[in-house]
């Protein structure tokens, strides 16, 4: 029988070369979706093979790696890749965002600002922000050339027609450096304005769509909206009950069967730096309302 | 006082060790081995060795051994294995007319050269439930007779000889075969991709597409001209000698689909192809892919393009198992933060709603 072996980080590298030929080529056209022959990984397709691939294809041997889901270090499927990578590259990993020099992302971006030299890897399911208007990529695509945008712009005119404001949580449409209508993946809107003008690189690795794309670092990012409805974003109108954040993104965590919440920080590293350096919260159950956070 | 969900690490080792555990089963009775699941379970390994685009019976067996019996499991284990495998070069095309026969039928003639060979079938086999096959039971030996020298041409060149069937347009030798695998998909995409997109494509999948064009959603009227089933050469043109070097021999399906063409202005009216091809005996994989590559071909023969099964993106970006499932069971992964973002919205749409109702309510109390 053919035993496997398997090279740094996993993938073989000319594979390598051609993520990297592709995340290049993202780059240079900030937003813009690169095709890639992405690989089978030994994950599944959607949780995460499209980020695994991009980690692989630019992790060294000096890097320190940090792996978050839902903005926690210790969801299964975060553990998951931080221990593929681990095993593969042999890699330091970390949980400590300042400390990282890659962090493979799934739904959120940490709290703490980023750094020049960073690179933030996300996960993307799907890459398309046109998608769920057109569903053929042969359309999507021609609408990019053209930068033919009038089709979202009225789906966030229907929103705000129907519900008053634009019904859109999560994975809301940027446009990038004035040209591309890119998704972020499906993070809450909550950490769009992160992304505008990030001191470090984001790359976002989409795999069973086979795209890769990027926002090179200091590029501007803007949320979609309208002159009378400028773009907000909401938190839970409540501090952390862990470490008392009132400017953080939060789970609501449910305690009992009988309306039982509380509100806590979904970046643990975020949240345990806080309490490490003396900020506590209070338990008390808090109002589930949102409200708008600037 | 809550603690934020620590030690999913510990949980994962566990539940791995216990996955393990019930892999094995009762440990009173004797483990199954690879040469049992390739012998035995023989259609389960060359469903995984097609649809996992590597032919290794004993990595097929050992991926369905590993997967439980979860055929897309284990081709998915095939698949990741694969593409860890650098490329050596392409092969020379396997002539199927030249095929060591052990099953070969047409259903639009009665007899053909070479005659018509049922070989190994289920067909006209009564499904009943077997309580012999339980434990025990010895089959009889088969019949055997001298193989055959008579040459077994593909019933499709008999009718292309004629010129009642279109000719099956011949690819330049020296053009390099489109490999999905390698290079991102676009569309539209030529028939190799198209082709190899569907051989690796879910039998399920393909079954009921091309069901579906039998019913009317892009009927094109086929009749299977010819089914066939063995072992064909496979040659390596080396560089260094200057000829193809045999490398062995592989075991495949073939299934040539004759279906309808009512012709154009320009063509006068012949009958059309689809093709199959698989590892192993895989014949409902062949037959399905075979309706569908004939529909997806509806463009290029100037028909009405309009049912799902003739629908190129549609049917390419939705065939693969391994992205099917990955897709779909990723909803067991956490998405608690869009969960909630989304959960905030709607109890601030609810709030505006019992809001204006209330609104309107007073109004009409007052009026």
């Amino acid at each position: 029988m053919n035993a496997p072996t398997y090279n740094f980080a996993y993938l073989d590298e000319q594979t390598k070369r051609m993520i990297r030929r592709a995340i290049l080529k993202a780059i240079a056209i900030p937003g813009y979706q690169v095709p890639f022959a992405s690989r089978e990984m030994p994950m599944p397709y959607g949780w995460g093979t499209g980020g695994v691939q991009v980690t692989a294809a630019i992790l060294g041997p000096d890097d320190v790696l940090k792996v978050i889901d839902q903005g926690s270090d210790d969801t299964t499927n975060a553990i998951s890749i931080r221990k593929f990578f681990g095993k593969t590259a042999g890699v330091a990993t970390t949980t400590s965002t300042t400390d990282a020099t890659v962090i493979q992302t799934r739904h959120r971006i940490p709290e703490a600002s980023l750094h020049a030299g960073q690179v933030l890897v996300y996960q993307v399911p799907i890459p398309e922000p046109l998608r769920f208007l057109e569903p053929r990529e042969t359309e999507t695509r021609r609408m990019h050339a053209l930068a033919e945008y009038g089709l979202m712009h009225v789906k966030l005119y229907e929103d705000i027609a129907r519900f008053g404001h634009i019904a859109t949580a999560y994975a809301y449409p940027v446009k990038v450096n004035a040209r591309y209508v890119m998704d972020p993946s499906p993070t809450p809107k909550f950490d769009n304005p992160k992304m505008d003008n990030c001191a470090a690189l984001q790359l976002f690795g989409a795999g069973r769509e086979k795209r890769i794309y990027a926002i090179p670092p200091y590029t501007t990012v803007v949320s979609l909206d309208f002159e009378d409805h400028p773009f907000t974003r909401y938190r839970f109108n409540a501090p952390c009950a862990l470490c008392g954040a009132d400017d953080s993104y939060l789970d609501e965590i449910v305690t009992d069967d009988k309306g039982g919440r509380m509100f806590v920080c979904s970046d643990t590293d975020f949240c345990e730096q806080r309490q490490a350096a003396g900020h506590h919260g209070t338990e008390s159950a808090a109002p589930h309302k949102e409200k708008a956070h600037v | 006082m809550y603690v934020a969900v620590k030690g999913g690490e510990r949980a994962i080792e566990n539940a791995h060790r216990l996955l393990a555990h019930e892999r094995r089963g009762d440990r009173d009775v004797p483990e199954v081995t690879l040469a049992q699941i390739s012998g035995q379970l023989a259609l389960g390994v060359d469903r995984v060795m097609t649809e996992g685009s590597l032919y290794d019976r004993e990595l097929a067996a050992l991926a369905i051994k590993q997967a439980r019996g979860d055929m897309i499991e284990a081709i998915f284990l095939v698949r990741a294995f694969r593409a860890t495998l650098p490329r050596l070069g392409a092969t020379e095309p396997v002539n199927t007319g030249e095929m060591q026969v052990r099953r070969r039928i047409s259903s639009t003639f009665k007899d053909v050269p070479g005659g018509q060979i049922l070989g190994p079938t289920f067909d006209y086999t009564h499904r009943l439930l077997d309580p012999q096959l339980a434990e025990g039971f010895v089959p009889e030996q088969p019949e055997t007779a001298e193989a055959s020298q008579a040459a077994t041409p593909r019933v499709t060149d008999i009718l292309g000889r004629d010129g009642l069937i279109e000719s099956s347009p011949q690819a330049d030798s020296d053009a390099p075969v489109g490999d999905l695998t390698r290079e991102p998909l676009s569309f539209p995409a030529d028939r190799d991709l198209r082709l190899q997109n569907l051989a690796r494509g879910d039998e399920g999948f393909l079954l009921a597409l091309g069901y579906s064009t039998q019913r009317g959603y892009g009927r094109n009227h086929p009749f299977a001209g010819e089914i066939r089933f063995g072992e064909v050469e496979v040659e390596l043109f080396a560089e260094d000698v200057g000829f193809a070097v045999p490398l062995g021999s592989i075991e495949l399906t073939e299934c040539q689909m004759v279906n309808q063409f009512k012709g154009s202005t320009t063509e006068a009216p012949c009958f059309t192809r689809g093709y199959g091809l698989a590892f192993g005996q895989s014949e409902r994989k062949t037959m399905s892919m075979a309706l569908v590559d004939r529909a997806l071909r509806a463009g290029e023969l100037g028909e009405e393009v309009g049912a799902p099964a003739q629908d190129e993106e549609f049917v390419m970006s939705h065939s693969d198992n391994v992205q099917s499932t990955g897709f779909v069971e990723h909803l067991k992964l956490p998405h608690y933060v869009d969960f909630q973002s989304e959960l905030g919205l709607l109890r601030k749409l609810r709030q505006e709603f019992a809001e204006a109702n209330q609104a309107v309510e007073l109004q009409e109390a007052a009026e």
